[in-house]
């Protein structure tokens, strides 16, 4: 097939990208030559993809992820890898081994994590749409921060294969855009079911979103407007939700008893998966060598120390603790019956709504290096994990500002109820454009 | 509470390396964050329920894959078409 050639030299002031692809090729379709940035946990044939981390520095994929053969099948251009809070662990992308990505709305700021790299990238007007990964949110908050537009699938919409595990029970690529239509053609790309990951459905993604909420019944449920949610976001979330109610939805409350659960549900079982997926980094098949002439341990040990950045560390180490013997009951059974009890929540509430609405993030974008203790940098995260838990599909579009910063309005749906999500979040930005 | 004891032990079992100045912080740290998580305590029950969900399987046979040299290419060190790896024993 007739292969073309796009030039990109972007002024890559923000540190969005950790390689640039200056002639990326491309091919006639869907995405001809379209500019697209990829999150750098996600393969890519033949171009280097780290994770933001010194432990994979150097190593390049000898195959494509699902998602980026189906991008380059589809036309795009893959023009770039992007900065990430190193395996996707945080949510400000300065846990990048590579520099922290800034805020393009303010440099002062972070711009969210941990797939900052894209959203900047989009922000800053360098590439229209780019590839995230949301784990616990890490699509939806940098899509906030930012003021871009930013869907975490379904659980099994979109194929994993390629993508270098974290927290595989939770994770999900997806896409980011400038507008809600970005993020729908890139769905029609992306979406679908994969042989080679066996938790992917049968459900392709063929819509055209369309403005339209008349009817539609919408949960607004009460733990997301409560305690550690700023005022001002609150409001800025509320007058959005109004304009909703002006577009012809009826809203009702609601609430998620187990959402006093979720965080640390979330946390005890990201942790105890990356425990186990990151055992793969040893220095052997990829990365920094190790010293052959030493004990497994100790060269195992050695690459680790020098490989991992802090927070990755913490978490392999808390994930270890969390499943060691005596302790197991405690956390891990635990947290998996926190898990269903907050999937049995949002069951309840979809009888009864076609949809929960609310703010992604209780707060702004920090300013840099403002969350330096681990525990207050999870704590944010408690709008965006209940979604990860249950599977559902979740986006956040852009819906006004506050303190001069982007707000992003979340807009959860039943599972594989995709496109109803995309559409509300298109009347919404549709309306107030 | 966990002791500096007990992280070190951690630290043994999942190889991470680390030294005595990392210890304190780590430990402190972790203090913190289990102490939040003992809000799971309160969670009742402690089973989950089984999921509606098959396992995917295929047939066990040979389907085209990379080639040696595509799979070597990132190991830094490698002898005689073999991955090289630290001493075992």
């Amino acid at each position: 097939m007739e292969s073309y050639e796009l030039t990109f030299e972007p002024d890559d002031r923000y540190n969005a990208f950790l390689t640039i692809c200056k002639k990326a090729p491309y091919r006639k379709g869907k995405l001809s030559g379209i500019a697209v940035a990829v999150k750098d946990n996600i393969s890519t044939k033949g171009i280097e993809t780290t994770c933001a981390s010194k432990i994979l520095k150097g190593y390049v994929p000898p195959y494509d992820a699902h998602a980026v053969e189906l991008l380059r099948q589809a036309g795009a251009a893959i023009v770039g890898k992007t900065n990430m809070d190193e395996f996707g662990m945080g949510t400000t992308t300065e846990n990048s081994a590579f520099g922290p990505t800034l805020n393009p709305c303010d440099t002062d700021r972070v711009p969210g994590g941990s797939s900052g790299g894209s959203a900047a990238a989009v922000a800053g007007n360098m590439v229209r749409m780019a590839l995230g990964t949301d784990t616990g949110g890490s699509i939806r908050c940098p899509a906030a921060f930012c003021g871009i537009v930013g869907l975490k699938p379904t659980y099994g919409r979109v194929s994993r294969f390629g993508l270098i595990a974290y927290a595989n029970s939770l994770e999900q690529i997806g896409p980011m855009g400038l507008t809600v239509s970005d993020i729908s053609t890139l769905m029609q790309v992306i979406a679908g079911k994969d042989r080679h990951d066996s938790t992917t459905y049968d459900r392709p993604y063929t819509h055209t979103p369309v403005a339209d909420v008349k009817g539609l019944k919408i949960g607004i449920p009460e733990e997301y407007f409560g305690e550690g949610v700023a005022p001002k976001v609150a409001d800025v979330v509320k007058t959005a939700i109004h304009r909703l109610e002006e577009l012809g939805a009826t809203t009702v409350s609601c609430s998620i008893p187990s959402m006093k659960f979720a965080l640390a549900a979330y946390y005890v079982t990201c942790t105890c998966e990356a425990s186990s997926n990151l055992a793969r980094f040893d220095g052997v098949r990829y990365g920094p060598a190790a010293d052959t002439k030493k004990s497994w341990h100790e060269a195992y040990k050695e690459v680790r120390k020098a490989g991992f950045g802090t927070e990755v560390r913490r978490r392999i180490m808390l994930g270890t603790f969390a499943l060691s013997s005596g302790y197991y009951g405690k956390y891990y059974t635990k947290a998996q019956v926190a898990r269903e009890n907050v999937k049995a929540d949002f069951a309840r509430i979809f009888s009864e709504v076609d949809l929960i609405a609310g703010p992604t993030m209780p707060t702004i974008a920090f300013r840099l290096k403002e969350k330096s203790d681990p525990l207050s940098m999870y704590l944010s995260d408690i709008l965006t994990v209940p979604a990860n838990l249950a599977g559902i599909p979740a986006i956040s579009v852009p819906c006004g500002k506050a303190d001069g910063m982007p707000v992003g309005l979340q807009i959860m749906g039943r599972p594989f109820e995709d496109e109803r999500v995309i559409d509300a979040a298109y009347a919404y930005e549709q309306a107030v454009k | 509470m966990v002791t500096e004891k007990e992280v070190e032990h951690i630290a043994e079992l999942a190889d991470i390396g680390i030294n005595t100045v990392e210890l304190g912080t780590f430990t402190h740290q972790f203090n913190a964050i289990l102490d939040y998580f003992d809000v799971l305590d309160q969670v009742k029950g402690d089973t989950t329920v089984t999921r509606d969900l098959t396992n995917i399987m295929r047939e066990d046979v040979v389907e085209p894959s990379l080639t040696r040299d595509e799979v070597l290419k990132n190991a830094a060190a490698q002898e005689d078409g073999f991955i090289k790896a630290p001493r075992v024993m």
